[in-house]
């Protein structure tokens, strides 16, 4: 019960939050949204027992991609203040089409309520959070780290995963680097 | 006594928001902001389907890891390009970075 509503908080904040982030005019202001959208994903995150995620999103998505995001706004703020329309010409079809995605996911919820119940349960699989012994929750970050080194498993995508990031980090500086005639 | 379709709705809903700003936002650094709110979508579908079907196995989480990574890899090339553009043209809105139109 406690935690059902610790997840219906949770999960108030954080669709509030998505929802500033997509309709506010002014983008500063977005992205301080964005960073408390991720805050409540990280929220999440520790009601599903997933520790190590929580700690990453807090450092990645709060720490770097919301500061890079709040740098490329502050980048090209001249154009933040103009009295421009926030919005495109197609934002009433695209209310729509958001709904009628949403809908359709839902519907498929619904059609499957036999396998993934829409109310809680403690007697139906998948109602209720599976009950598990601690020591299986703690070893889960073992195990995740053991898969990225094991050759049988992840190795390959965790190397390419590493090869990705360099590649993006030498790509940013080249694409954001001043050209010569640019400075005139 | 959490329900897997509760988050799963959760999720739906993050991803839809994120999907309309995709979609309606003119500015390109506020496509990029959706686009990271989809990506959060995803990965709690992840994390909520590796704990409720296979807690015993890393696969969700090793998911859920290398999505952050190609999330943040993703926002540092996308921003440098916003960048570069905002240089190039004096503008992030995406309706007026039409030079491959016609």
């Amino acid at each position: 019960m406690v935690e059902q509503i610790i997840f219906l908080i949770i999960s108030a904040f954080t669709l509030t939050m998505a929802v500033i982030v997509v309709t506010k005019r002014n983008l500063f202001h977005a992205a301080l949204a964005l960073m408390a959208a991720f805050l409540g994903v990280a929220g999440l995150y520790v009601l599903l027992d997933a520790g190590f995620l929580a700690a990453a999103q807090l450092l990645v998505y709060i720490g770097a991609i919301s500061i890079l995001v709040i740098f490329a706004i502050m980048m090209t703020r001249r154009l933040m203040q103009t009295t421009e329309p926030a919005f495109n010409s197609q934002a009433g079809f695209a209310l729509v089409t958001a709904v009628i995605g949403f809908g359709i996911l839902f519907w498929v919820f619904y059609l499957f309520r036999e396998i993934w119940p829409l109310i809680p349960d403690a007697t139906v699989p998948l109602a209720s959070k599976p009950e598990l012994p601690q020591e299986v929750i703690r070893n889960s970050v073992v195990v995740m780290g053991q898969s990225f080194v094991d050759p049988a498993i992840y190795v390959l995508p965790f190397e390419i995963a590493s090869v990705l990031l360099l590649a993006a980090l030498v790509g940013a500086i080249i694409v954001a680097w001043p050209k010569a005639e640019d400075k005139a | 006594m959490i329900p897997l379709s509760w988050y799963l709705i959760v999720s739906a809903l993050l991803f839809s928001i994120g999907l309309y700003g995709v979609m309606a936002r003119r500015n390109a650094v506020a496509i990029l902001m959706a686009v990271e709110l989809m990506l959060n979508a995803v990965n709690i579908n992840l994390v909520a389907f590796w704990r409720y079907t296979a807690p015993d196995r890393a696969v969700g989480l090793a998911w859920a890891v290398f999505v952050l990574t190609v999330a943040a890899a993703e926002a540092a090339v996308g921003l440098a390009l916003i960048i570069s553009v905002y240089r190039r043209r004096d503008s992030v809105i995406a309706e007026e970075l039409d030079t491959l139109r016609n």
